[in-house]
């Protein structure tokens, strides 16, 4: 299914968003995660099904002044 | 004291995590300055390189209080969302909240900012507002469920220093009660001295140490000049006055003209 991923198109055979991370290389990040500009918590991306075209971040923490 | 939403702060010090040289310089900078706690942001990362776990490692063993902010967010939304993302991922309520405005002067938006600082607050967060110095702003912030306010010294990034100390002056006079934090636009450890001594209760700088040739000496110095400007302020300064005022005992002059 085509999704984006931080803004880049990719191509994941995965249902959820768990799923999606564990897939892409964030399995055990400390991360946060948004599913089309919705905060999606840890608990609950197990349980966010994915669809074709959404736009997913997620982010890491970050230098900040 | 430094108490901020009950957390009790071993000085004023507030130091930023952006634009060090390297990380050990970043975290040696630390080190020397004492900072009791550390902005940091987020930002997207990557699943093949995950820069991020690294910096959270670094970042961890710094051992200061970490301060989240919404660096970048023009909207209340996007400033809301990344709130609830850093709340999940530093584990903490605090976040620095930041509605830019302006793209010249990075001035926040005031309005959003009180909005997104409302919808923060009812939901458990405790709100550091980045904001100016405008009392009225001030004023709804605090109505919104602020219990800090951060006014800026100056533009983001400039080294202006404290551009209006007319108007940071009456703010400290108008919320004496209110913890107030100097964020943004600090360039010398001279200019947060003045901050403090001023009665601000900290000062939040980033670029001032992180872009100086020896990030880790000018963060001792700052951390010495705010120790100072808190020794000064604690010291309850004399007033200033307009003319002259002889300091040495006129009375037993003599009379030699």
């Amino acid at each position: 299914m085509k999704l984006q991923l931080n803004g880049a198109s990719i191509d994941a055979q995965v249902t959820t968003l768990a799923e999606l991370l564990v897939a892409e290389g964030f399995g055990g990040a400390k991360v946060a995660s948004a599913v089309n500009g919705t905060f999606v918590p840890a608990l609950a991306r197990a349980d966010q099904i994915l669809n074709v075209g959404d736009a997913i971040e997620v982010l890491a923490p970050m230098q900040g002044g | 004291m430094h108490v901020f939403y009950g957390t009790t702060l071993a000085n004023g010090f507030m130091l930023g995590t952006a634009q060090y040289p390297s990380p050990a310089i970043l975290a040696n900078a630390f080190k020397r300055s004492g900072a009791s706690v550390a902005t940091v942001s987020l930002r997207r990362e990557s699943g093949q390189d995950r820069a991020g776990q690294d910096f959270w490692q670094l970042i961890k063993d710094l051992g200061v209080r970490i301060l989240p902010n919404t660096a970048g967010c023009h909207s209340v939304k996007e400033a809301v969302t990344t709130a609830h993302m850093a709340r999940e991922v530093f584990d903490t309520k605090w976040i620095k909240l930041e509605v830019i405005g302006e793209e010249d002067t990075l001035q926040p938006d005031v309005f959003r900012l009180v909005e997104a600082a409302r919808i923060l607050s009812e939901d458990g967060f405790q709100v550091f507002p980045y904001t100016t110095e405008d009392l009225v702003v001030a004023d709804k912030l605090l109505h919104a469920g602020c219990e800090v306010l951060m006014p800026w010294g100056a533009p983001i990034g400039s080294g202006l220093g404290l551009n209006n100390i007319f108007g940071l002056r009456a703010m400290r006079a108008h919320f004496p009660d209110v913890p107030l934090v100097i964020d943004a636009g600090i360039g010398l450890p001279s200019q947060a001295a003045a901050a403090i001594e001023m009665g601000f209760d900290a000062v939040l700088l980033n670029t001032a140490v992180a872009k100086a040739g020896d990030p880790a000496a000018m963060a001792e110095a700052f951390a010495t000049a705010i120790k100072a400007g808190q020794l000064a302020q604690a010291a309850d300064p004399m007033e200033p006055r307009d003319m002259a005022a002889p300091s040495t005992p006129v009375i037993g002059k003599a009379f030699l003209a």
